[in-house]
């Protein structure tokens, strides 16, 4: 009883929300984890000094909130998607301005494409990620291998 | 983790072809629970043998955005400013086998792929290999950097 990939979610987009508000604590986490090793990540005064409001986040931060933003769509029963099957296949990130601790994001979901080729579906997916007066921060596209057979 | 910050890099600094880093990064068992952690990604296959085997995998792996991350921050040292980056992105050619014991070696290269003076930006091209096996495709961040005192053409080097 293999499923596949509905191919009708493509171009579907989700209700934006909720506020995610970034933490220092986590930024700094994802910086030791990841090798960042610049005390803007860490080091509040230091990121003042270098204009910023507080300490920043490393550029593949936001993965974390788009992934539990995805999993509306991933984890959807109707969407066909099979996790055991699920490789990973692209990552793009996009930032128009550097993502600080305390910043409020508003994140909203788009399955921007599902698209079969052999034996495989390639699912892609897009969480714009805005601030709570609507201005642009990032956005983060991911393509996921959803494996047939 | 207390490397001298260097001076920011600007674009007149650079040339297409140049090479801005080249790192190495053991990835073990640790790094994985350590980026689960942080991350929030807690699939089994990051840290379990017998869920990895179950899935066809020759064990445990490491999580891609590990790899893309980790990837990134030997560039990052070398820009001096991580709030440089404006796009970042990689396709995942293949996993990368964490032992139990012992680690695996992360080899990262940097090299400038392309400038352009009235964006501000450079296109800084990564490649990352396990043994001589690539693990990234098409790796690539996108910087904005100032022009730098090249740009002036007078060159008396004051402040533009």
């Amino acid at each position: 009883m293999t499923t596949t990939p509905d191919p009708s979610f493509a171009g579907r987009s989700y209700p934006a929300g909720p506020v995610h508000t970034v933490s220092a604590a986590k930024i700094a986490e994802f910086a030791r984890a990841t090798g960042a090793a610049s005390a803007l990540h860490t080091d509040p005064e230091a990121a003042r000094a270098a204009g910023c409001a507080d300490v920043v986040a490393p550029p593949t931060f936001l993965v974390s909130l788009a992934q539990a933003t995805e999993a509306q769509y991933i984890e959807d029963p109707a969407a066909g998607i099979d996790f055991t099957r699920v490789v990973h296949g692209e990552e793009a990130f996009t930032l128009h301005r550097p993502v600080v601790a305390g910043d409020r994001l508003v994140p909203t979901l788009t399955v921007e494409r599902v698209r079969s080729a052999g034996g495989h579906t390639m699912v892609t997916t897009r969480v714009d990620l805005a601030d709570e007066a609507g201005a642009e921060v990032a956005s983060v596209r991911s393509m996921l291998v959803v494996r047939g057979d | 983790m207390t490397s001298a910050p260097s001076a920011p890099l600007t674009l007149s600094d650079l040339t297409v072809g140049q090479e801005l880093s080249r790192t190495r990064h053991e990835l073990s068992r640790d790094t994985l629970v350590r980026y689960a952690g942080a991350s929030g990604d807690f699939n089994p296959i990051h840290y379990n043998d017998a869920v990895a085997t179950e899935a066809g995998l020759p064990g445990v792996i490491a999580h891609g955005m590990l790899t893309m991350g980790t990837a990134v921050s030997g560039l990052l040292d070398a820009l001096g400013d991580p709030t440089a980056v404006r796009a970042y992105s990689s396709r995942f050619t293949n996993p990368i086998e964490v032992p139990a014991h012992g680690a695996t070696t992360l080899e990262v290269v940097a090299v400038v792929g392309a400038i352009d003076l009235e964006a501000g930006t450079a296109r800084i091209d990564l490649g990352a290999q396990v043994e001589g096996t690539a693990v990234l495709g098409r790796a690539r961040a996108t910087v904005a950097l100032p022009p730098g005192p090249a740009a002036a053409a007078t060159g008396d080097g004051s402040a533009a």
